[in-house]
């Protein structure tokens, strides 16, 4: 479980102290699959640096009871200067996961071939969502924070994500954020809507939608 | 403001601070040597060589006459001068060619530190031992008087060095131009780093003065247990250590004050 309690997060600005979040609470089960809509500059992307634990709240608490990946987000996450395989490697050292067995499966899924030999500042946006996409799904997570990653590349990958992270891995959480509703629709059990700072959650998606577009 | 922790036991949390350090070392030396000729042994090899082409230069040259033997005197004299200069040289930049790896939870901004400082802090010493040995071998170099007082000196420099590593990188996460300015202040304080003198050289009135620079304390302990008591050497342990704690308390503010200022890309 995860849990979210009064979460406050402001950031220093040259014309003051800037509140992004404003006091949000949220409870993520094992399996819930969670849909935040948000507007560009809403903070969903401060919320799931929040809830990863790479950035930490100003005030209120984030208990983190199950593994939570980093951010899915595209491209993120690497070093550039690195190659693709030694991006895998450190991130398997990194989460204490087996490089050896990690591999084949990214080699597979990524489709990179002989690029993933290339330093990764060297790929396409596409490929790096590839790259991206394939490693989260070696290491294993009880929750994914996936942050508009499923928006990029083309019909074939996005089956195949779609595949990998919504068919097989069924029984983990997620919460996606995003602007727009038709991932969230297709995948989310619950929804909220990030606006001012607050987070507010609907009954159901088309009611979060519906909020969403008259906000 | 807290997190509360993930059921992190002191020992757990030693384990994790391991792996991270260790990936992001190697993820260092990956990026810098990469796996081409002799790697990582670059780490070593390289400040080998600058010390190995300096103590040449000067022997043939002959244009340094100390009242020591040359040899040395500039293999303890350049060793010094590349661990502290080569370590806190290495902070500069830390930060940023490494932003996007902080989206994992487990990498903070003072493990990007502590990387860069112990991996320059082994070059440095296995390019000491190395060299040294070597030389003493070879029969250019007598072997030390008393080999654990130079370890203590060589300890107190690379804590010296880390502290103001520290001190800078936390300094240049705020501005580009502290990382300039360090180069520059780092070049000027060369003369009187201790690397080129002995203390006991110098009038009464500068020595008092010199003893406030904490290298020179360091290399005067070092040359002192090195050459034994054929020379008399001036430090002050308790002001170096005193400087070296104040020094590591600062750094790690900095940073702490600095990380929360730092996103991942």
């Amino acid at each position: 479980m995860i849990q979210l309690d009064q979460v406050v997060k402001r950031y220093r600005t040259r014309a003051g102290r800037h509140t992004v979040l404003d006091g949000v609470s949220l409870t993520v089960s094992k399996g819930d699959k969670i849909g935040i809509l948000g507007r560009n500059g809403a903070g969903k992307s401060t919320l799931i640096r929040l809830i990863n634990g790479a950035e930490l709240p100003t005030r209120g608490t984030i208990v983190r009871g199950m593994s939570v990946s980093w951010p899915l987000a595209f491209g993120g996450a690497f070093q550039g200067s690195l190659t693709g395989m030694d991006n895998v490697r450190f991130i398997c050292r990194v989460y204490n996961s087996n490089f050896k067995d990690a591999l084949p499966f990214v080699e597979d899924f990524s489709e990179l071939g002989k690029f993933l030999k290339e330093p990764v500042k060297t790929y396409s946006s596409g490929m790096r969502a590839r790259l991206a996409f394939a490693i989260s799904m070696a290491i294993e997570f009880d929750c994914f924070l996936i942050d508009e990653v499923i928006s990029v590349g083309d019909t074939r990958f996005y089956e195949k994500c779609r595949q990998e992270l919504f068919d097989k891995r069924r029984d983990r959480s997620m919460i996606i954020v995003s602007h727009e509703a038709h991932n969230i629709r297709e995948h989310c059990s619950r929804a909220c809507v990030l606006a001012n700072g607050r987070l507010r959650e609907f009954a159901d998606v088309d009611a979060a939608y519906t909020h969403y577009q008259a906000a | 403001m807290s997190t509360a922790p993930q059921a992190t036991s002191v020992a757990s949390g030693l384990r994790i601070q391991t792996r991270v350090t260790g990936a992001l070392i190697m993820r260092e030396i990956v990026t810098r040597y990469g796996r081409h000729n002799i790697g990582f042994m670059w780490v070593f090899a390289e400040p080998m060589m600058f010390t190995l082409g300096v103590v040449i230069v000067w022997s043939l040259l002959r244009t340094h006459t100390t009242r020591l033997p040359v040899i040395p005197f500039v293999v303890t004299g350049y060793s010094s001068l590349l661990l502290w200069r080569n370590t806190i040289g290495r902070c500069g930049n830390a930060v940023e060619p490494n932003r996007s790896l902080l989206h994992h939870r487990n990498v903070r901004v003072l493990d990007l530190f502590v990387a860069r400082l112990l991996l320059e802090v082994a070059g440095a010493s296995i390019s000491f031992l190395t060299l040294a040995t070597l030389i003493t071998i070879a029969g250019f170099m007598p072997p030390p008087y008393d080999i654990f007082p130079m370890l203590i000196a060589w300890i107190l420099l690379a804590w010296f060095a880390m502290s103001m590593g520290l001190i800078v990188g936390a300094l240049s996460v705020l501005s580009d131009a502290v990382d300039r300015v360090w180069h520059v202040i780092g070049y000027l304080f060369l003369p009187i780093s201790g690397m080129f003198f002995m203390v006991d050289w110098l009038p009464q009135r500068i020595q008092n003065l010199a003893l406030f620079v904490p290298t020179v304390n360091c290399i005067e302990l070092l040359r002192g247990a090195y050459f034994g008591p054929s020379i008399h050497v001036h430090y002050d342990l308790r002001y170096l250590v005193t400087v070296n704690l104040v020094l590591l308390l600062v750094g790690l503010v900095a940073v702490k004050g600095v990380a929360g200022t730092v996103e991942g890309e």
